[in-house]
């Protein structure tokens, strides 16, 4: 079982080969990728730089090209393709079905990995990808159960990619435009959600600490109280009598506990989320899921977590705190 | 067809859950409507059987036989084995044009050989993937909600001739996100394998508002919704202009029949005055803008 890191710049790519991962996943520095933020990423010289050090350290990285292109923006996205191409990836995540007829045409050797953003959530879905598009593996959305996942990896005709931790998207991805609809700006199109250049902080003078995506009201804090980004999904918003986490409290993704399971499942590679993180941040995650996965594959059977490393991993999720998401049954 | 013909109308599938006799009444109206094609199917939540697949194409027969051309529309998000035998079942009714909103849908009829049109969520935003789809089987398509007036005319500019039908939502709230989990089934602190079904006390969604009292979002079962209502229906020159071919109107239940009229009457008559804006709809995606945003139309 593969441990995917993300790296968001070379310093964070060089620590998360010293900590263990197998293969790290990098975007270009625009919007062709779905972590498309202010200073991060990666120019084609920085990137041919830091391939150049994973491979001595054999260490595969892989590009992603997985947001969608828009007529006027064609050509800037296939020449992503032909960049990652050009400078020797082992790997392209994609999730448009125009890059992906192109990728697939004009590079039949660079292997092609179906992003989350491409929603594949079924065998014959991926079946769809690899008959026309030759996809060599599948990042699963996160909106399946532990069940559903074991099911759709008994049958598929890909390797099965599957977030292990990080931020939690709770909608289907490549299928949420909340972002854009309150701000004109989506992971789809723009390669960002709840996009910072919308945010406003307010405080007044009691201490309530406002925060505000485009002018709407996504939470409200008082004097004290922990204040969190305003990722729109995880604001407080009132229904009916009630007014609370509507859709999700903020929290982080952590399936440390089902790494066996996901092991027997015959599931290919673990991704670890957050390619805007520090390297300080990726340090610690990868190094918690390096141990991890080596104990899960040297014994299965007598793996468990060690409280340690949750403890953690904890500490480094949103709000302080974990789920299984819906993997588990009962957060749905 | 070209961009001077009449864009026809289109009631796409009922994204709420409603009682069968709620249904089966609001059906009877679009078929004494001015709509020419009539999308059907549960498109949100396997669990939703007050009309199960059978039922609907027996209502498609119906709808038929007063004129209408009929679509079955798959649901959108597929997780359980189960799940999928519904969507095999929409997919081989052997009648009707079927729209596919997964890619899971667009497989299997492809396997069968039968042609097909694409739900907004298959994620078309440039000319190369829809001319790929086409060449599996796509003869109409929807285009992604999020995408803008001058967007789509360049993407079919770029796509050519030979391209599929286009038709646009022009009105209804807009579906934003789909999740594994039931924002109603949350909302009434039940889990969701034993939901209750309480999304049927939700003719029009369950209303998000932020804690100034704005109303935001809709929730309605595992789809998050805008909480205005998108109108584009006083632009539908320019929607024409564009290059739509259908202009989708989504059920609402005490409203659409009678909108599919008005738009027929403003369509025939040429003109705009009759149709309107509420203040409370939205139109900002057509414009490049958020969602949400109310711009002046036309």
């Amino acid at each position: 079982m593969e441990l995917v890191c993300p790296a968001g710049n070379a310093t964070a790519l060089r620590v998360a080969i010293e900590s263990g991962a197998d293969t790290i996943y990098t975007g270009l520095s625009d919007a062709t990728n779905a972590r498309h933020f202010p200073g991060l990423n990666f120019s084609p010289d920085q990137l041919a730089q830091s391939i150049t050090e994973a491979h001595g350290h054999g260490v595969r990285v892989l590009l992603a090209v997985n947001t969608y292109a828009q007529p006027q923006g064609w050509d800037h996205w296939r020449s992503a393709v032909d960049q990652a191409a050009a400078l020797g990836v082992d790997g392209i995540i994609l999730a448009d079905i125009g890059l992906l007829e192109y990728a697939a045409r004009t590079y039949p050797d660079l292997p092609r990995h179906l992003s989350v953003q491409g929603s594949a959530t079924s065998v014959e879905a991926l079946r769809f990808y690899h008959e026309y598009f030759g996809i060599r593996r599948a990042v699963l959305p996160r909106v399946l159960s532990l069940a559903q996942v074991q099911q759709i990896a008994a049958d598929a005709p890909v390797e099965l990619e599957v977030f292990g931790f990080g931020s939690l998207c709770i909608m289907a991805e490549g299928r949420c435009l909340l972002s854009s609809y309150a701000t004109g700006e989506s992971p789809n199109t723009a390669g960002a959600c709840s996009p910072a250049g919308h945010v406003r902080w307010d405080e007044t003078a009691d201490g309530t600490l406002s925060s505000r995506l485009n002018g709407v009201l996504i939470d409200r804090f008082a004097a004290g109280e922990k204040a969190g980004y305003p990722t729109l999904c995880k604001g407080r918003f009132t229904v009916a009598d009630r007014t609370d986490h509507t859709l999700e409290a903020p929290t982080s993704l952590n399936t440390l506990d089902l790494l066996p399971e996901l092991h027997r499942a015959g599931i290919t590679a673990i991704k670890l989320e957050g390619r805007q993180r520090s390297p300080g941040y990726i340090r610690q995650v990868a190094a918690v899921w390096r141990q991890a996965i080596d104990r899960c594959l040297t014994a299965p059977d007598a793996y468990a977590p060690e409280p340690g490393e949750k403890a953690r991993l904890s500490a480094l999720s949103e709000g302080s705190q974990t789920t299984l998401g819906a993997y588990s049954r009962s957060w749905q | 067809m070209t961009d001077t013909t009449k864009p026809r109308i289109a009631i796409g599938p009922c994204q709420y859950f409603w009682p069968r006799a709620h249904t089966l009444a609001f059906y009877e109206r679009i078929g004494a409507s001015a709509a020419d094609s009539v999308y059907l199917g549960e498109t949100v939540c396997a669990k939703r059987r007050e009309l199960r697949p059978d039922d609907w194409i027996a209502l498609g027969r119906e709808l038929a036989a007063a004129g209408k051309e009929v679509v079955l529309s798959t649901l959108t998000l597929v997780e359980a084995r189960s799940e999928m035998g519904m969507v095999r079942r929409m997919c081989l009714n052997g009648e009707f044009l079927v729209e596919a909103n997964d890619m899971a849908a667009v497989q299997i009829l492809r396997e069968q050989g039968l042609p097909f049109t694409g739900g907004p969520f298959l994620n078309i935003y440039n000319s190369h993937a829809l001319l790929a789809l086409r060449d599996l089987g796509m003869r109409r398509w929807v285009m992604p909600l999020e995408l803008d007036g001058a967007t789509l005319r360049a993407l079919l500019d770029a796509a050519g001739p030979q391209r599929p039908e286009t038709e646009v939502f022009a009105h209804g709230r807009l579906p934003l996100a789909w999740s594994a989990r039931c924002f109603t089934a949350r909302h009434h602190d039940l889990p969701k394998d034993q939901c209750g079904l309480r999304c049927i006390d939700d003719p029009d969604g369950r209303p998000v508002n932020t804690r100034e009292g704005e109303r935001f979002l809709t929730i309605n079962g595992i789809q998050t919704q805008s909480g205005r209502v998108h109108n584009l229906l006083p632009a539908w020159q320019k929607l024409a202009a564009a290059g739509a071919d259908l202009l989708r109107l989504s059920p609402r239940i005490g409203e659409t029949p009678d909108l599919a009229d008005a738009l027929a009457r403003a369509m025939a008559d040429d003109t705009t005055t009759t149709l309107t804006q509420d203040g409370d709809d939205c139109s900002g995606y057509w414009h490049g803008a958020a969602g949400m945003d109310r711009i002046p139309l036309p």
